[in-house]
This record gives C-alpha cells, structure tokens and sequence, in this order.
C-alpha cells in the first residue's frame, strides 16, 4: 500500500475515493521508564524510553488506519496527518488519519501528450 | 539550627542548579555538535515543505518517513524559565530545547529517507508534544515528530 502525505502520488491518478481513514492509540511505558526519565530530568538530554514510546505508539495508530483503509478496499492512502495530545504524564495519545484511496498507475507516454 | 535550615533550603537547591547546568549545558553543546555533523552529511537530500511533487519526479516511488525525539529539559532550565516568568521576556533555555528536539527529529527523518535511497523529501511537516501532560512537576520532556513524503 502507498502511503504518502501529499495530495496526489505522483505518477499515479486517483480512480476513487474511499473516504476518510484514521487510527488512534494511548499507550504508556512501564514504570522504570518513567524513574529514569525523571531521574534524566536533572541534567537533560535525549528521553529514549520516550522516544521508542512515540515511535511504537506512531507505528500502531498508522497500522491501524492501513488495516481500515485496506478493509475498505484502497490500495493508497493520500494526505495522511498526525495528531499528538498529551493526556497525562507518561503516556500519550497518538492519532493519525488520511483518505483512502483508489489509485491506478499513469502511462507516462500518455501523460505527457495529455 | 538556622544554618542547618538554611542550609536544606537554599544551598542544595542552589548548588544542585548549578551542578546540573554544567552538565546539561555540556550535553547540550555536544548535541549541537552532532546535529551539525550530521546535517551536512545529509545536505545532499531536497527538503521542502510544498504539497505538489514536480513532473521530475513523476516515475519515483513515494514513501512516508518521519522523525521523531523527545528532549529532556534538566534542572537549571527549568529553574532559569521560572525566573522568566517573573520578569518576562524570551526563555532562552526552552528556545535551545525546543531547536534541539526540531532538529534532532529533522535529521531522523533525513537518515530514514537516505536509508531508502530518497533524493528528495516534499511536503514536511512537524508536529509537537509534550511527554508529561498538564502536570509540569512530572518528569517529561518536550516531543517533536517529523513527517514527509521521501521521492525514490
């Protein structure tokens, strides 16, 4: 599946559009992370435990909105998004969301007569 | 008894201040040095913003790439944004965070898209966080996310 976050794919033309996709999750880390975080929070620097928690929360909420997209029957999803909240400390909510759509590939001989 | 008071109150605070500014502002320093090392490696590749890809790149394949770091800020940061708030003005430790998280994600995602032979990457955009929530006394730090379309 092509994911991109552009309005168009190029070399490609849109057939069809699906609708909109999205997919959502909160996760949190155990609680060593979060000591370490603290304990990090004295002198500063990178927070990798939170940022593994940011890439794998990332990770989940794109796969779940491909397995919407894909259950709709697209084989791209176009302008895809993401959305960061914060709901308390440790944790976060990820979402993201695009539209699903039909794309089919451009002969490109026709494409540049047309 | 009033030395020993004095003592917890103001000195342990204080010299903790001052002990976690050398080190931070050492970390700080070396991540910057890193940053700029690894831009110019990375320098090669077209970063825009712009929404529509030119005809030139009608035959690459697109794929999504992101970025993303979370930064920590340290003690005296903290301490030195408090002062801030009292007098107002521009809180120069957060400005050197928040550039530090921006980019140390930007770079992320350059290394991912040259990872996958990317030439160009259009259409970036930034997103960010905080990793504490609302409480300011938790620990957290601040959370930047790249994203783009990375031009095969």
């Amino acid at each position: 599946m092509i994911v991109v976050n552009t309005e168009t794919i190029p070399g490609h033309r849109i057939l069809q559009i699906k609708g909109l996709v999205q997919g959502n999750t909160v996760r949190a880390k155990h609680v060593g992370r979060d000591i370490a975080a603290s304990l990090k929070n004295l002198v500063g620097g990178e927070l990798t435990g939170y940022t593994e928690l940011m890439v794998e929360s990332r990770r989940e909420s794109l796969a779940r909105m491909l397995a919407q997209a894909q259950q709709l029957g697209a084989n791209a999803v176009v302008n895809v998004r993401f959305a960061t909240s914060s709901i308390t400390a440790g944790a976060a909510e990820l979402y993201c969301y695009g539209t699903a759509v039909v794309v089919e590939a451009i002969d490109l001989g026709a494409g540049e007569n047309g | 008894m009033i030395f020993f008071q004095l003592f917890i109150q103001l000195i342990i605070p204080l010299s903790l201040v001052g002990v976690c500014f050398l080190i931070g502002k050492g970390i700080e320093l070396h991540h910057f040095k890193k940053l700029t090392q690894r831009e110019q490696q990375l320098s090669g590749i077209i970063v825009t913003n712009l929404k529509t890809i030119p005809l030139e790149y009608a035959n690459a394949q697109p794929i999504l790439v992101m970025g993303s770091a979370v930064i920590a800020t340290d003690y005296f940061k903290v301490f030195a944004a408090g002062l801030r708030t009292l007098f107002g003005g521009e809180m120069k430790s957060y400005v050197t965070l928040m550039e530090r998280a921006r980019r140390e994600a930007m770079v992320r995602l350059l290394e991912q898209a040259a990872g996958q032979g990317a030439s160009a990457v259009w259409n970036i955009r930034y997103e960010t966080s905080t990793t504490h929530g609302q409480h300011r006394k938790k620990p957290g730090g601040v959370e930047v996310q790249a994203y783009g379309t990375a031009l095969r």
